[in-house]
């Protein structure tokens, strides 16, 4: 018996930890390399069987020049974001991550996703300026060379759209892959300046209660920040994963509130006005304020609550056949640190506790890992999470119960309501493939 | 010995340096600005009235500038085009219920804050306070919150109550002031 058989026939003795074949968490780990041999792959396009090896023409003359500016492999061009309006029509922009494409817990700056209300502008760094007044002692002015020479933070962070996850409020699960149901969240490690350092440069008058901040887009979307999250983690953020921060996500400043609704993270942001009020500006006053049952609406959800989608295997991503295999996924919360991730198989009766992939970060993405053995009939797989604040991500029912849903499928990038966090189901059929369902 | 106390004598020396640099206070490179040389970037209106500017508009002016700059995109008398209605809408019952500033938006300062802002799509502030309140006033009075020959001004505009006022609840009180 070859070390490959022995491995697998040792994987196939392993007794589950849940229902459908999950196992330990560190199953796999404990078998070393061989064990994970024994893994199958997800499929986007059929595998080749194996051949006698010979060198590729790759291997037989150099290759090509180095880039100033390094460049994928070109077989990787059809990993890109989804756009809603590629014509930049004169409406919103949505630029969608495709999670089931990436793995780890980064976003390359290129595929992060962005919501642009009228386009991305074209700033001069040079023309660009921070301006804080308001009820403050002194109003001050910052240029980006200025601000690079204040000492910084680095910090992960996710940032999440308040409308991430919008289909799942469908009364029917909509057929779409993970990058359309929840594209709109991603995670970098941002470096800047603490917002608390400028504020107290300013001098905080003692009626300060709010930050309106302003970005210089042609919208120059506003939104309203309580003072408390502004002197806590806020930061303008000038890098992101170690370059400047991509002109979609804000260039060449950004505000970052680690945690809080997207939209309130404001992107070219220019202005900050210090107040004794909310700006009740249109985002707050209209478009992130979901509607409840029975017609009142939240206003100021603040928070991205916990939350955990599995990405590998999703919709699109299909089985290659019974076997090994790993299921990840990603999971986040506003409120802190990822303290647990449980799997299950079987729509929910029973879980196994994923692998966390350390380290776990507040506030940023944290991948989760279980094994797991197919044996190729009809399961249901979900993920759910709990931070470190205790909270747990809700089920679906629940969350209907609590927020509602729509009464007809919306279309899937449309946005019935916001802040969905609940639990995805993927249902995986005989032959491999994976589908959105509600269990 | 007297190494020994050169390296002391070193070490806080660069304890001083650094925490005052790494770890206490900021440079302070902010250049104050005055409140003349802030002024065109000054535009928020807060929901009490604070921020908005001299001027005023009725409805009939703003008739005028809505066929002229927002027609083309909110459709005639702003019932709907490429881009949202910005006239009537059925009480709020559901997420299915459409969002119209009749039905749902709190404050009427929202209106002059936002046009000024971001309208026309494509050539935000190009509008003159005169033009912004006109169309506040537009579209109020198309909406019956407010006479067909009432005037909006600084003081008019912040009175005006929308219907929806109370309809929202906070959705985290202790992370909001």
């Amino acid at each position: 018996m070859t070390p490959h058989e022995k491995a697998k026939r040792e994987l196939e003795r392993l007794a589950p930890v849940a229902g459908n074949g999950l196992l330990h968490r560190r199953a796999f780990l404990r078998g070393g390399a061989t064990l994970a041999g024994a893994m199958s792959a997800y499929r986007l396009v059929p595998s080749a069987s194996a051949q006698k090896l010979a060198d590729d023409p790759w291997s037989l003359a150099p290759g090509a020049a180095v880039p100033d500016y390094g460049v994928r492999s070109r077989f990787e061009n059809k990993v890109v974001r989804t756009l809603s309006n590629p014509k930049a029509e004169p409406r919103t922009q949505h630029a969608r991550t495709p999670h089931h494409l990436l793995n780890g817990t980064f976003t390359p700056n290129a595929l992060h996703f962005v919501i642009s209300h009228a386009g991305d502008p074209d700033i001069d760094p040079d023309k660009h300026r921070l301006v804080i007044h308001g009820l403050v002692k002194q109003p001050l002015v910052f240029t980006l060379d200025t601000l690079s020479r204040y000492p910084m933070v680095s910090r992960m962070a996710f940032v999440e759209c308040g409308g991430n996850s919008a289909p799942m409020f469908s009364n029917e699960p909509i057929q779409a892959s993970v990058q359309a149901l929840h594209g709109l969240v991603s995670c970098s490690e941002w470096t800047g300046v603490p917002l608390s350092s400028l504020l107290e440069e300013a001098g905080i008058d003692a009626k300060a209660k709010w930050i309106v901040a302003e970005g210089a887009d042609a919208p120059h979307l506003s939104r309203s920040v309580p003072l408390a999250k502004a002197l806590d983690d806020a930061m303008i953020a000038l890098y992101q994963n170690g370059e400047r921060v991509m002109p979609g996500n804000g260039y060449p400043m950004r505000l970052l509130l680690p945690g809080w609704e997207g939209n309130m993270n404001i992107k070219w942001v220019r202005r900050l006005q210090v107040t004794d009020q909310p700006g009740m500006t249109f985002y707050e006053a209209r478009t992130y304020a979901p509607i409840l049952p029975g017609g009142k609406a939240y206003r100021f959800y603040f928070i991205q609550e916990v939350k955990s989608f599995i990405t590998h295997p999703s919709p699109g991503l299909a089985l290659s056949g019974p076997g090994f295999y790993e299921i990840s996924g990603i999971a986040y919360s506003g409120n802190g640190r990822i303290s647990k991730v449980m799997v299950s198989a079987d729509g929910g009766q029973t879980w196994a506790q994923a692998a966390l992939q350390g380290p776990v970060h507040s506030k940023a993405f944290t991948r989760f890992r279980v094994p797991w053995r197919w044996d190729g009939g009809p399961v249901v797989l979900q993920s759910r999470a709990w931070d470190e604040a205790g909270n747990m991500q809700p089920t679906r029912s629940e969350l209907v119960a609590a927020r509602g849903q729509t009464a007809r499928p919306p279309a899937v990038t449309g946005f019935p309501s916001q802040h969905y966090n609940a639990i995805t189901s993927w249902a995986i059929e005989r032959g491999g493939e994976v589908r959105n369902v509600y269990a | 010995m007297f190494t020994l106390k050169l390296r002391t004598f070193l070490i806080f020396v660069t304890l001083a340096l650094f925490s005052n640099a790494a770890f206490g206070q900021a440079p302070k490179l902010g250049k104050p600005i005055t409140a003349a040389d802030l002024s065109e970037w000054d535009i928020n209106i807060l929901p009490d009235g604070t921020g908005l500017p001299p001027g005023s508009g009725t409805p009939a002016d703003g008739a005028r500038v809505y066929a002229a700059k927002c027609a083309v995109c909110h459709g005639p008398e702003a019932k709907g085009g490429a881009n949202a209605r910005l006239v009537g809408g059925e009480p709020i019952k559901s997420m299915d219920s459409e969002k119209t500033i009749a039905n749902f938006w709190p404050f009427s300062t929202t209106l002059f804050d936002y046009i000024r802002r971001a309208m026309p799509f494509r050539q935000p502030r190009s509008l003159t306070n005169e033009e912004v309140y006109a169309l506040t006033a537009y579209i109020l009075s198309l909406n019956k919150l407010i006479g067909e020959n009432d005037t909006m001004n600084a003081q008019t505009l912040p009175k005006v109550r929308m219907p929806n006022r109370d309809g929202f609840l906070i959705r985290f009180p202790d992370k909001t002031p």
